[in-house]
């Protein structure tokens, strides 16, 4: 049984990072969805062996099956949702400002590299015409 | 004393849910987050001097003894950072509130602020691996929010970035609970104390790894810092100060905390950390030595920071973690007040790129003052707090004979004074050479409004104050760096003398 929820879990896993690295957030957002579920699929696992109901007075408490990670896994499942939904809005705006999901570039980053470029430019001619001057002098 | 414990994370919390229901007036919302937090600032140096006198403190959430319960714990680590975090977020909210902007506008704020200085407290305080992921994602949905109030086109597009980095670190971090839960039983920090050390030495190597990686991504370290420098900029101005002030730093209290406490000597991961660090230091720098924009220097520059906390945990040794203490709340100073320096420029000179704005300290010399001092501490000249905790940093990397890390951060302290240097004479010195895009607000005679004047000079005053107190203040990270390398004292203080 563990062997297959983990199975399911590498599934999930593949297919969420793979979504996860598309340059649109709509499908970055179910990526994330399904990477969560994942750890949770996970967490589940880690309780070890199925039992009855964790509650007191029920039945034996030997064969109950652990809680805590039940407990850990719906505070986790609360907290993605929440920050799910958060992406959603998000993905709302930047649709309002822009009419696309798009994630772009650093722009800063950009603008860095091409006032490099436009150094060098100046540094090459500056070069170039030193060269020049120094063939006419030669002459 | 241990009735205290809980305060730093319920009033603020509690503080936000009165802000969101006073939310039609702003002026409720100025006194409730003034309030929580001043008396936030007032429990936690409280707690500070409790844990330094009478040891560990540790509280039993609903009277369940650990590792049952959740168990939330000050040391002196702990009481160090949530001090100095409690200073800098009253203080930042004084900045927000005389600059209005942001503060004004959005209803949201003050709630939010309040659930982040919450979420701040709690990864300080807690006891407890699943309670610490509980807390970090309070943290980060306020910082979701924060970073992201304006809702202009890139603040949508670097908070894009911000938000999925920090889901994936938090989805990883799932995956290592689970994982250290099926290898152990237990998330409680003192439990684990006891059980990792039980497991193979590769699991617990491998445990080592995969904590570095979930709080490295939040601290920012080598190769996982991509995300900081682009997304930490566009948040409004006072954001941006606390995030660069703390956030990163209590991913520096986690990995700190997790990397002393859990694992036994022979699965620390001394040398990794001491690689990681001299790459984190020296691309940290680079990157910000290319930059043209104020906040993207000193953004890069905190990339650059927690190399040398991380240098001096590596090392492992008292005097190595006493350093990373000392660097590490000496650090969250001098990069909040740079950042808060950062907005006045931005307001007086209508922008914070330094081939905008110029000449600055022709108008403003206070605010060419309060950049300086800060700044030249930052670059580790004496005799400022930032020169100790260098100076601490050193001596202990010597002491462990790591000199080529000591090589390379004392390389990466001189490129750290070069970009401070541009900074100075592009935006202090000289000319504005391109019209800004926004006006110059020159009004202001001191520089910018009294208020936020004023927050910024007492952040500026506390960093002075750590150099003039350097000696006590030493000798309390060294006493800390004592109890982190005696896991036995911690676990001995939650278990109630239990193993």
């Amino acid at each position: 049984m563990s062997v297959l929820v983990a199975f399911v879990a590498a599934v999930l896993v593949g297919c969420g990072t793979w979504l996860l690295l598309q340059r649109r957030l709509s499908r970055i957002i179910i990526g994330v969805g399904l990477l969560g579920h994942a750890g949770n699929m996970l967490l589940m696992v880690s309780g070890g062996r199925r039992g009855t109901a964790p509650l007191i007075g029920t039945g034996d408490p030997a064969g109950f099956s652990d809680p805590l990670p039940q407990a850990l896994a719906l505070t986790a499942i609360v907290i993605t949702f929440g920050i799910t939904l958060f992406l959603l809005a998000l993905g709302f705006r930047s649709w309002q400002l822009t009419n696309d999901d798009v994630v772009e570039d650093d722009v800063e980053d950009r603008f860095i590299a091409r006032q490099q470029r436009v150094d060098r430019d100046i540094a090459d001619e500056i070069l170039a015409e030193a060269a020049q001057a120094a063939e006419e002098d030669r002459r | 004393m241990t009735a205290l414990i809980p305060l730093p994370i319920a009033i603020p919390l509690l503080a936000a849910a009165i802000s969101v229901i006073v939310g039609r007036s702003r002026q409720a919302q100025r006194v409730i987050g003034l309030v929580a937090l001043a008396s936030t600032t007032a429990i936690s140096i409280a707690l500070l001097i409790g844990a330094d006198r009478d040891g560990i403190l540790v509280a039993q959430s609903g009277g369940w003894p650990a590792p049952i319960g959740i168990s939330l714990v000050v040391d002196r680590l702990s009481g160090i950072m949530l001090v100095t975090s409690a200073l800098m977020l009253l203080a930042v909210l004084i900045f927000a509130i005389g600059q209005g902007g942001v503060e004004r506008q959005h209803v949201a704020f003050h709630p939010m602020y309040l659930v982040l200085a919450s979420g701040v407290a709690a990864s300080l305080t807690t006891g407890d691996l699943f309670n610490l992921f509980v807390a970090f994602e309070m943290m980060l949905a306020a910082s979701y929010v924060l970073i992201t109030m304006g809702g202009r086109a890139d603040q949508v597009r670097s908070g894009m970035t911000y938000v999925v980095i920090s889901l994936v670190a938090s989805t990883f971090f799932i995956v290592v609970l689970a994982l250290v839960y099926t290898a152990t039983g237990t998330v409680n920090f003192a439990d684990l104390a006891g059980r990792i050390p039980q497991l193979p030495q590769g699991t617990q190597v491998m445990f080592a790894v995969a904590l570095l990686v979930v709080f490295g991504i939040k601290a920012g370290l080598f190769p996982l810092f991509f995300w900081l420098p682009d997304s930490y900029p566009t948040a409004p101005g006072p954001v941006t100060a606390i995030f660069a002030g703390l956030l990163t730093k209590v991913g520096v209290y986690a990995i700190i905390r997790t990397q002393t406490l859990l694992f036994p000597a022979e699965a620390q991961l001394g040398t990794l950390l001491l690689v990681v660090a001299s790459l984190t230091m020296a691309v940290g720098v680079f990157g910000a030595i290319a930059q043209d924009d104020m906040k993207r220097i000193l953004s890069f520059h905190i990339v650059s920071q927690i190399g040398y906390m991380i240098f001096a945990l590596g090392l492992f040794t008292v005097a190595g973690l006493a350093a990373a203490v000392f660097y590490t709340f000496n650090n969250i100073i001098l990069k909040t007040s740079l950042l808060l320096v950062t907005g006045l420029v931005e307001r007086r000179g209508g922008s914070s790129r330094l081939s905008e704005v110029g000449g600055l300290v022709r108008g403003a010399p206070l605010l060419g003052l309060m950049f300086a001092l800060p700044a030249l501490s930052l670059a580790g000249l004496p005799p400022f707090g930032g020169f100790v905790a260098k100076f601490a940093v050193f001596d202990a990397g010597v002491q462990s004979s790591e000199w080529v890390v000591v090589g390379v951060a004392a390389f990466v302290s001189l490129l750290t004074l070069y970009s401070m240097t541009k900074i100075w004479a592009g935006a202090f010195w000289g000319d504005p050479d391109d019209r800004p895009r926004q006006r110059p607000d020159t009004s202001d005679t001191l520089g910018g409004p009294a208020l936020m004047m004023a927050s910024t000079a007492a952040v500026v005053v506390i960093g002075v104050a750590v150099m003039i107190f350097a000696r006590p203040l030493y000798s309390l990270s060294e006493r800390a760096a004592e109890d982190l390398l005696e896991p036995i004292r911690y676990v001995s203080a939650v278990m109630g003398g239990r193993p």
